[in-house]
């Protein structure tokens, strides 16, 4: 008997699968990642923890097309105690609208643990994204059973070294950043199995600009060196 | 015609003890150098204090007795906001003085549907402002107030019923000179069943027309105005707490009375409130305000006690104490709108009804502080840190924009001192291109798409062999971007940008500057 047609008996599980469950989920935009998510998406009612080590490799430009769905409808999507100045061309360059982007100030990671969990509670969140310090596992808990009262979809950032420690999150991804692409490895996610690491190009409209600049101009950037005034004169007068 | 009495009793002590869960023996003084007792709660009766007794006899049977003089003015307000309360539930109020209210309410029962639910909602609502009356109702408005100070919750709606329930009371009820009274009782005349009985005209010849016609006013013989009772425009309430407090619990009891009758001032005048100023009064220090502001307007109780408690424990969080105990509160309503009744719906809706998206903007906003929650809004400029501006959430149009605050501009100055130096000849001399200062501003179609974290202030970065860096040698992507841009507000700017990479894979907005060789972080894509 060939072997495919053993492994079609549905008797079988494969080391590679996870079951699928049906779980709410908002689609992420990147068709590789949703596959490998349960729900084919971001989980609704559920907290998603991103640990990643260094800021501004693209985790927000991961969640962004899930956000911008999110942001045309009624609720609001609540940013606390984000680690920057959130840059409004930036986030309306994306798509999002920002009419129903509220952001957050505090003055503690306490504050913000108590207004993230408000906000995941109220219902009237679409999406929350919480920068908070080290969180415990309790509040970690706390979070997720706020999110799946109030059915918003919460995002805690945190450092990769929480990796090793348990947390009651239902996923959890770890992200790197490769040389143009985000490195994705899910750590846990609902339904379980081994996922592989994910390259994702969350760049992509940057990516091609940069190729033709690199075309346009002659090979000066490449390398990092301080224009000299001459030949900065001397550009102004060709372009 | 239907009216109905609510009969406070002992009205100064009500209104005096309405702010204290479990009030211990408390009494209402006259006041003076030998003050005596007017009137008692019930465990001051316990402890055998009675009125007219001297309050230093009072004292020494209950040690730890409160005792306030009594206050007119205060009683007089508090009727009158009692009355705008009851505004609610019918148009036609008028005030019986000093310590009972009259409601018309024939044309409330089928709103209310009927006297049974309309009575209930009455003395439910008058035990949550703290009252206790009693509630009678007849056909005339006399009766009404005859019953209710005989302290009968009955409820008559025929004359015919009303005269044998009259007949029984004792003529000290009647709004008649003492001596009247006192000549009838030793005549022999006790009751008012006995005094309708005498002659009329006899009766009117000695004790003049007044008492007769009083008692063909309860008996619907004569017409019975009263005279109307308009309720103010503002709601402003004060309440002098019996003992002072330092707790926030034993504070927000007393405040929910006021906000309950606030609710159903506003409910009366169809309006929802927007802002809200509660004073707390202190022996010794300035009075703390705190302000409340809704987004959108609202007369529900239970919002805004919940607003207000989690200001209140905001102002601990923050390490701000009230600085002394509280004697007094005040409540005001500043600012109101007009807010109907929402329509019950056949089918439940889904949508998110408007109020309820604003409870968790204005919940965080208590407790975390106004200018903490707030929304950004791009703004047509070229330079970065102008180009947003700070608004409020939901409302990210032009009319909503505050302009950004002096710290930010004056980041703007911060790295350019060399910009105000005169200029070098190489950048002034040439025609900047198209893109800066120019007056409609372009959209955003440059080479690059903007980042979305902007740091605060623009960091500068080490220069390695020539080279920006950051953590680590920089390799830039794109670039340059000029932006040359706002000489006519003092922070002109005249940039490169570039996107530069990190080695560990962050990408970030830099520039440098025109006239000096320092390269900046202005932000990060992410």
């Amino acid at each position: 008997m060939p072997l495919d047609l053993v492994l079609q008996n549905p008797a079988i599980w494969r080391g590679d699968q996870y079951a699928k469950v049906a779980v709410e989920s908002v689609p992420t935009g990147f068709v590789e990642l949703d596959t490998q998510l349960p729900g084919g998406g971001w989980p609704q009612a559920a907290l998603t923890e991103i640990l990643t080590n260094q800021r501004g490799i693209g985790e927000l430009r991961l969640l962004a097309p899930a956000l911008v769905r999110l942001s045309h409808e009624e609720k609001w999507i609540v940013l606390v105690a984000p680690p920057h100045l959130p840059y409004a061309p930036g986030f309306e360059s994306l798509g999002l609208n920002l009419a129903r982007m509220v952001l957050v100030r505090t003055k503690s990671d306490a504050e913000s643990l108590w207004a993230a969990e408000r906000c995941l509670r109220s219902g009237s969140c679409a999406a929350v994204l919480a920068w908070t310090g080290a969180g415990s596992q309790q509040t970690i808990r706390r979070m997720q059973l706020a999110a799946e009262e109030g059915k918003g979809f919460g995002v805690v950032f945190g450092p990769t070294r929480n990796a090793a420690l348990p947390s009651p999150a239902p996923l959890r991804i770890q992200l790197t950043a490769d040389r143009e692409k985000l490195q994705l490895q899910i750590i846990k996610r609902r339904g379980g199995g081994w996922a592989a690491p994910l390259s994702l190009n969350v760049n992509r409209s940057q990516r091609n600009r940069i190729e033709r600049a690199a075309t346009n101009i002659p090979g000066i950037y490449a390398t990092p060196t301080r224009p000299s005034p001459r030949l900065h004169r001397l550009r102004q007068g060709l372009a | 015609m239907l009216w109905v009495c609510m009969h406070l009793s002992d009205f100064s002590l009500q209104l005096w003890l309405q702010g204290l869960r479990d009030p211990g023996p408390a009494v209402i003084t006259t006041g003076g150098n030998r003050p005596e007792v007017l009137s008692c709660n019930p465990p001051a009766r316990s402890h055998g204090i009675a009125p007219g007794m001297t309050v230093s006899a009072a004292v020494a049977l209950a040690p730890d007795l409160i005792q306030r003089p009594r206050d007119l003015v205060a009683e007089q307000h508090a009727l009158e906001r009692v009355a705008a309360w009851a505004g609610q539930f019918t148009s036609r109020l008028s005030l019986a003085q000093p310590d009972a209210l009259l409601l018309e309410i024939q044309g409330s029962l089928r709103l209310f549907n009927g006297l049974r639910s309309l009575l209930l909602h009455l003395s439910a609502g008058l035990s949550d402002l703290g009252y206790t009356a009693t509630i009678a109702t007849a056909p005339t408005s006399t009766g009404a107030r005859l019953l209710a100070r005989a302290g009968m919750n009955s409820t008559v709606t025929e004359i015919a019923r009303l005269e044998p329930m009259l007949a029984g009371l004792p003529l000290i009820l009647l709004d008649q000179p003492e001596e009247t009274t006192h000549m009838l009782a030793v005549m022999g005349v006790h009751t008012i069943g006995e005094c309708r009985a005498l002659p009329r005209d006899g009766l009117a010849r000695r004790f003049g027309q007044s008492l007769v016609d009083e008692l063909d006013r309860a008996l619907d013989r004569l017409p019975d105005p009263r005279k109307p009772y308009l309720p103010p425009t503002r709601y402003t309430a004060r309440l002098v707490l019996p003992a002072p407090v330092y707790e926030t619990e034993p504070l927000l009891f007393a405040t929910k009375r006021l906000i309950l009758e606030l609710a159903g001032f506003l409910r009366m005048k169809q309006a929802g409130i927007t802002k809200l100023k509660l004073t707390l009064h202190h022996e010794d220090s300035k009075p703390t305000i705190v302000k409340l502001g809704f987004a959108v307007p609202s007369r529900d109780p239970q919002r805004i006690l919940t607003l207000l408690r989690e200001r209140l424990s905001g102002l601990e969080l923050h390490g701000f104490k009230l600085p002394d105990r509280v004697e007094a509160i005040t409540l005001v309503s500043e600012e109101t709108r007009p807010l109907g009744s929402r329509n019950l719906s056949l089918f439940p809706e889904d949508r998110l009804p408007e109020e309820q998206r604003w409870l968790i903007i204005e919940h965080l906003r208590a407790r975390l502080g106004v200018d903490a929650v707030y929304s950004i809004a791009s703004h047509p400029d070229h330079r970065p840190e102008l180009s947003w501006r700070v608004c409020e959430p939901g409302r990210n149009d032009l009319e909503g924009r505050e302009a950004a605050s002096p710290r930010r501009s004056s980041s703007t100055a911060a790295p350019p001192d060399s910009l105000s130096t005169a200029a070098p000849p190489c950048s002034s001399s040439t025609a900047p291109p198209p893109r800066s200062s120019s007056t409609a501003p372009p959209p955003r179609s440059s080479s690059t798409a903007p980042p979305l974290w902007l740091l605060e202030t623009p960091r500068r970065l080490q220069i390695l062999d020539d080279a920006p860096a950051l953590d680590g040698p920089l390799t830039l992507l794109t670039g340059p971007e000029r932006i040359e841009s706002g000489w006519w507000d003092g922070n002109d700017v005249g940039r490169d940008y570039f996107i530069a990479e990190d080695t560990s894979g962050t990408r970030c907005w830099i520039f440098r500057e025109h006239n000096s060789t320092s390269w900046y972080l202005q932000g990060l894509f992410s």
